[in-house]
């Protein structure tokens, strides 16, 4: 009896590495210390009410950006984990097996729990105040999508203690994901239903941004009147909506393979490895762009901003980014070149590859013609914005030499894609998260942050950048492939890796200056009093900073693109319109569901990793009666009466 | 084009016992087991299940366009049909490229 509890325990907790048992203390630890610290201060009414049961899209905004912020910290822990076993030839730091899990959750937690939830939680902030919204069209719904993302999260990351995390990259390429050459099935299930259930929400996310978007806008707001951000998020949406369904599709098959006995992605039974791929990047290229266009959207805001200017080609940023949302379901194939396709095929997605770095090229134009002659101010995201623009041009450019199927055969797989990726992920959707998170930080909490330290934070990231990606080209020309856990001396590596590995240890260093900077400014940062501290041009300035729980007391109407720096305009010459009487506001009620239906798909979840039904089905269960629940809510909004608005506008000083 | 309306929260649907969604639930559910009868307790020659399936899958997709998205509805018929374009491109895209890449294997 003892025995068996024994050996169970023995498979359910990832034992045997002092790295894990690290691990595990500090989880609970820190379990311990917020549970402490939130019962001392009596905050799990606070906690309850004004976080986990809100539908705010603000709040919900916060909660995603700190949600990733996170998990960047544990994805940059992975990373310097693996580089500190690749700085020296023949090293010990991690076995084989190990630095396979590493790399595995490392790649996936970046692009599913970081680069994705940073994006929504800017995209939650900033797009309804921009189109001049009180909220979403279904603010229950983002909630759901919020708390279905955060459970998928941590489902995954409990992998690494509890069970064994997945090993076989982030692309979880069949055969060796699949049930043959991976028979206890725990780690890769965690990736299958953990990505799943954040995906669901990444679905529902794209769903409610494209109605928002749609039907949300102030009277006056053409779809030509929308600030960039807005349309990248449009776009993003629809790019959304059409590639996830993909994904949650393969997923479920490469579940079914390892739960129901199926042979979708097995050679046995007349499945197909090679369709696992296929379909995986059939969702995984159109990804790419889900994770870009949004910072393209950014980038240009500050971009504009910061150069005193409006945005140089409007119309052509639009038209290439819907040339992008078509074009980006035409190259999936250019990920695998080398399996063995034939020449038409692959002179097709090369030639298709190589025409969506035509409009993205446009782009880059643009931008910097609305830097010419503009009165250029150097804050820091404006610095973000300018380094993305050189750093991602050359990730740009290597990209279109991976397009070219026949020099592929040599880039595939090696440091040189690798390096790549990270100078479009890292200049692009990295550079565009920090740049939106210094611009918005005002108006999501009434402070700025410090400008010292970001521009500390910003030039020992982006240098350590160069440094840890440049070497990494020439080190993939040099004959060393991705997935390497470690190499023999003597083959001229070692020194460029040695390189690599500081400048990785200085991306960490200028994250850590990110993060000092976040609580130096929240205890000292510069109060933002006027609700416009950057001269911004969109609608999102116009009201107070932090805003107030309804955005905006009256909807603004919009005549003009750049509709706040028109009204500012207008204000000048004396043209300002005079206030009218408040009315009440409707809301939408906050509501418990969406946690607790996504806490029981964790449980579900949970259950189905281990291949234990008994837990599985109750959680599903569990699930729909949450959904039953929900449809007999009739009273599900209230309204602000007009005094409270009028005490919230005075004290903010909108009123005298 | 799209138009720009109030910026009010989405209206809600009339009360009413939604019979519409309950009669597409069940449609939905009935075609799916009815597929999977055919795939497994039958045993037709491949194509001929193949044929079906796929006819059972179109009729359960317009099922689902009527009764439950609101494919009837809505202020502006050109958001539909843009939106059934690029759905079907998508699905071309990805269902003859499929056949196309994996042809080498047949
Ligand atoms: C702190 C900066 C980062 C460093 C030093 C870093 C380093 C690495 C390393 C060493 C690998 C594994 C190479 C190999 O042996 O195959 C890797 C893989 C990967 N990284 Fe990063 N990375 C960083 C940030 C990011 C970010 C921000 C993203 C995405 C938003 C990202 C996405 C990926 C992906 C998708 C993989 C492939 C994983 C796989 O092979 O399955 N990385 N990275
Ligand atoms: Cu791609």
């Amino acid at each position: 009896m003892i025995e068996n509890i024994k050996a169970f325990l023995g498979d359910f907790f990832v034992t045997g590495d002092p790295m894990i048992y690290g691990a595990d203390v500090s989880i609970a630890l820190a379990s311990i210390a917020i549970v402490v610290t939130l019962t001392y201060f009596k905050k799990w009414r606070w906690l309850w009410d004004e976080w986990l049961t809100t539908v705010d899209h603000k709040k919900i905004g916060i909660m995603y950006i700190i949600a990733a912020l996170l998990m960047l910290f544990r994805g940059g822990v992975d990373a310097i984990l693996m580089r500190t076993q690749l700085a020296l030839p023949n090293m010990n730091f991690l076995d084989a097996d190990h630095y396979n899990q590493i790399f595995t959750t490392h790649g996936t937690i970046m692009i599913i729990f970081v680069a994705m939830p940073f994006i929504f939680g800017l995209m939650n902030i900033a797009v309804p105040l921009q189109i001049g919204a009180r909220d979403v069209a279904y603010p229950y719904l983002n909630a759901l999508s919020f708390w279905l993302f955060f459970f998928g999260a941590m489902l995954f990351n409990l992998s690494f203690v509890i069970g064994g995390s997945p090993d076989a990259g982030w692309t979880a390429y069949a055969p060796y994901a699949g049930p043959e050459l991976n028979p206890s099935s725990v780690g890769q299930n965690y990736y299958y239903i953990g990505v799943q259930i954040s995906g669901i929400g990444s679905l529902m996310t794209g769903i409610n941004f494209l109605v928002t978007i749609a039907k949300m806008r102030a009277p006056g707001m053409t779809l030509f009147k929308m600030p960039m951000f807005t349309w990248s998020i449009l776009i993003t949406s629809l790019i959304i909506i059409f590639a996830f369904p993909t994904f949650t599709v393969t997923l479920a098959l490469g579940l079914f393979d390892h739960l129901l006995g199926t042979h979708f992605f097995t050679i046995g039974g007349g499945g197909s490895p090679m369709l696992w791929a296929n379909l995986f990047w059939f969702w995984g290229h159109p990804e790419v762009y889900i994770v870009l266009l949004p910072v393209f959207g950014i980038f240009s805001e500050v971009i504009a901003t910061f150069a005193h200017k409006t945005l140089f080609g409007y119309a052509t940023m639009v038209c290439s980014m819907v040339a992008i949302s078509i074009l980006s379901f035409l190259t999936w194939l250019h990920h695998f070149f080398t399996m063995g396709n034939t020449a038409p095929v692959n002179a097709f997605f090369s030639l298709s590859t190589m025409l969506i770095a035509i409009p993205t090229g446009v782009k880059i134009f643009n931008w910097l013609f609305t830097l010419n002659k503009g009165r250029i101010e150097f804050t820091t995201p404006m610095l973000w914005a300018l380094a993305f623009i050189p750093n991602f041009t050359i990730g740009g450019v290597t990209g279109v030499m991976l397009a070219m199927a026949p020099a592929d055969y040599q880039y595939h797989n090696s440091m040189f894609l690798i390096a790549h990726f990270h100078s479009t992920l890292i200049a692009g959707t990295v550079f565009g998260v920090f740049c939106g998170l210094h611009y918005w930080w005002p108006k999501m909490f009434g402070y700025l942050l410090n400008e010292k330290l970001g521009k500390w934070s910003f030039w020992v990231f982006m240098i350590s950048f160069n440094v840890c990606f440049m070497p990494m080209y020439f080190l993939g020309l040099m004959g060393m492939t991705r997935r390497m856990y470690t190499y023999p001396a003597g083959l001229g590596w070692g020194p460029v890796n040695f390189i690599i590995t500081i400048g990785a240890f200085g991306m960490g260093v200028g994250f850590v200056i990110m993060a000092w900077n976040i609580v130096w400014s929240a205890i000292k940062g510069k109060r933002d009093t006027t609700g416009d501290p950057w001269g911004g041009r969109t609608l999102e300035w116009s009201i107070p900073s932090p805003a107030p729980e309804y955005n905006f007391a009256h909807i603004p109407k919009v005549t003009t693109r750049d509709a706040f720096a028109a009204m500012k305009e207008d204000k000048k010459r004396g043209r300002e319109q005079k206030p009218k009487p408040f009315e009440p506001i409707h809301m939408p009620n906050n509501s418990g569901i969406p946690f607790i239906m996504s806490a029981l798909f964790f449980v579900a979840g949970f259950g189905f990793v281990f291949k234990w039904y008994w837990m599985g089905i109750p959680g599903l269960i569990g699930v729909a009666i949450c959904m039953i629940a929900r449809s007999f809510v009739y009273d599900d909004h209230h309204h602000i009466p007009t005094d409270e608005i009028e005490r919230t506008e005075r004290a903010t000083g909108r009123l005298s | 084009m799209i138009k720009e309306y109030k910026n009010t929260a989405v209206k809600p649907e009339p009360k009413g016992f939604p019979w519409k969604q309950v009669v597409g639930l069940f449609l939905s559910l009935a075609l799916t087991f009815l597929a999977l009868w055919v795939a497994l307790g039958l045993s037709l020659p491949v194509p001929i299940t193949l044929t079906v399936i796929v006819g059972l899958a179109i009729i359960q997709a317009l099922i689902q366009l009527f009764m439950f998205m609101h494919f009837t509805e809505g202020t502006d018929p050109s958001h539909q049909m843009m939106g059934i374009a690029f759905g079907l491109f998508v699905a071309f895209a990805m269902v003859a490229g499929t056949l196309w890449i994996m042809a080498f294997m047949l």
